[in-house]
């Protein structure tokens, strides 16, 4: 039955082009590959705070600085070195991988500092972080400073024609899907197993001899690089990148498809990132107050269902059975 | 050698004396029963013994080793074990996903994000191996959540053993358990303090007789009086201090 489900959903995703095109609506196609993209950094956020316990407020730190790596390189591309030796590129075989070991230095320097706290300080903490470099990339003007940096083009792969919508709808696709099986490996292994005990009982990890801080860390940093990836993939969609790609609303948001999915949920984010999407884009449609508009569902699937959109399906699925 | 030697061990809390010059050991094949009236200090010694606690003053060897400045997940590599006061599991999982998590630590595979599955199946048999022939054989698939105050004393039981301690420090194994569940545990003790050390700290006198080879007995952080279980019972000072001259000595 499950495997019927996912095969479903997969052929789905990929008749969406050929449907979207054939009902004359190519801004669905443009809606679903946000989806994707978000739902890659969603996930990334539910990992640590979802599995992991850690309420981090400055996800979208990491989502902009893997689409700055991407601006930054391309800028390079054919003209002078970044730092004098650093050669630009306009591969996404050299980006993307590019975007994932600096968003993870990213990770690694701001959540060694963090993590050291718990609680509403980590909150903070890592809200303030984000801010920096917000700050930071709003004052480097050689790279657009607030107006942020544009990409003339999308990169390169394989020679495909990545100018084609539907292209690189497949092309995001292909990496979200693996993204989303790596995930799930990582999420049922043992370290998987480890970061959700210290989730459940920090006291009782110890007790075995686990010292949290590392484990915690150690997931810090793949959620950084998921974050770093969803962004470098959004600076190739949107060809730009800019300072609020990382400013804290869009951190906030990251956060709110977490809840609205399900938090905790392996699924819930992708739920989450497409009902977000989904809603931001009609409600923005029909009044520029959307953001009322999205408060009150939030609330609604806060204190009315136990485990957001995942948590409402699970239920309906059992019920049926 | 000792495999636990506490000296001259400190703990303050402002004007308060809670550890006051503690010294005592604990010897291989013995059950050190520790005891003492509420508010002696028994928690705060397992504290700073397990590693929550930092000592002002004074030094604790596991196995000849000094520990009194390592973590507490570090003392539980050099075969420090122990049980809460409060069980403390992890509730959302399983009886047997928790004690897989101990044969985890142990094996050390915890940096492993690749080993889905099938590292967990065989981590999960170990469990099972280990809950066949207790009481908890038939709630192996249960979350702690569902599980009786009795059946989480003995899950955190197994949950310690399955990390293969060198020593286990017990803190009131015995509390809230019925007439039966305490018969049983007491039993269950005495067959792994036949292999591994223990420090027992316990209120409940027929367990603490029934089990100690030795008992140290702890009033105001201070230990008044060490010796084996006829010697205690005997003991003017204890009678005074802890059991009430009036109490009934069983």
């Amino acid at each position: 039955m499950r495997i019927a489900f996912a095969l479903l959903a997969a052929a789905a995703l990929i008749a969406l082009p050929f449907v979207t095109e054939a009902a004359g609506q190519p801004a669905l196609l443009s809606l679903a590959t946000r989806v994707l993209i978000y739902a890659i950094a969603a996930a990334s956020l539910n990992f640590i705070l979802g599995y992991g316990g850690m309420i981090s407020f400055g996800h979208a730190a990491f989502f902009g600085v893997g689409a700055y790596t991407v601006g930054i390189l391309f800028a390079h591309a054919g003209s002078e070195p970044l730092f004098g030796f650093i050669p630009g590129s306009k591969q996404m075989l050299i980006t993307l991988p590019a975007a994932l070991v600096i968003s993870g230095l990213f990770a690694a320097l701001i959540g060694a500092l963090s993590l050291r706290t718990g609680g509403v300080q980590f909150i903070m903490i890592t809200l303030a972080f984000a801010q920096m470099l917000f700050f930071f990339f709003v004052s480097l003007t050689p790279y657009g400073g607030e107006d942020g940096i544009i990409i003339r083009r999308t990169n390169d792969l394989f020679g495909l024609n990545m100018r084609d919508k539907t292209t690189l709808y497949f092309v995001i696709l292909a990496i979200a899907a693996l993204f989303f099986a790596l995930l799930w490996r990582v999420v049922n292994s043992s370290f998987g197993a480890v970061l959700k005990g210290i989730r459940q009982n920090e006291r009782r990890m110890a007790a075995l001899g686990f010292a949290p801080y590392r484990y915690k860390l150690y997931a810090f940093v793949l959620a950084g690089m998921g974050a770093g990836l969803a962004g470098a993939l959004m600076a190739n969609f949107l060809r730009f990148a800019s300072p609020d790609m990382m400013h804290w609303t869009k951190s906030g948001e990251f956060m709110i498809m977490v809840i609205l999915g399900g938090v905790g949920s392996f699924f819930g984010p992708i739920f989450g990132a497409a009902a977000f999407l989904t809603l931001e884009t009609f409600l923005a449609g029909w009044t520029e107050h959307w953001q009322l508009a999205m408060g009150a569902i939030l609330l609604v699937v806060v204190l009315g269902t136990k485990g957001g959109i995942a948590g409402l399906l699970a239920k309906l699925w059992g019920a049926r059975k | 050698m000792s495999i636990l030697k506490v000296s001259k061990l400190v703990k303050r809390f402002g004007g308060l004396l809670a550890t006051d010059d503690v010294s005592l050991t604990v010897e291989e094949g013995e059950i050190h029963a520790l005891i003492g009236p509420n508010g002696a200090g028994k928690s705060t010694l397992i504290n700073q013994l397990c590693g929550e606690l930092r000592p002002d003053a004074g030094r604790i060897l596991l196995g000849g080793r000094d520990i009194t400045a390592l973590s507490v997940p570090a003392r539980v590599d050099l075969g420090l074990g122990r049980t809460f006061q409060v069980t403390s599991l992890l509730d959302d999982a399983t009886c047997r996903e928790n004690i897989a998590m101990a044969v985890q630590a142990r094996e050390g595979l915890n940096f492993r994000i690749w080993d889905a599955v099938a590292g967990r199946a065989r981590l999960w048999d170990q469990a099972d191996a280990m809950l066949a022939g207790t009481p908890l054989a038939a709630r192996s698939g249960t979350p702690v959540n569902d599980l009786s105050h009795g059946e989480r004393k003995q899950l955190e039981l197994l949950v310690a053993l399955a990390r293969k301690p060198r020593i286990l420090l017990l803190d009131e194994p015995m509390a809230g358990l019925g007439h039966v569940e305490s018969q049983e545990m007491i039993e269950r003790l005495r067959e792994i303090g036949a292999q591994t050390p223990m420090l027992l700290v316990e209120h409940d006198m027929e367990a603490v007789f029934a089990l100690a080879t030795r008992i140290s007995v702890l009033v105001y952080g201070r230990i008044i009086a060490s010796g084996s279980v006829a010697e205690i019972r005997e003991n003017a000072d204890v009678r005074e201090a802890y059991l009430g001259a009036e109490d009934e000595l069983c």
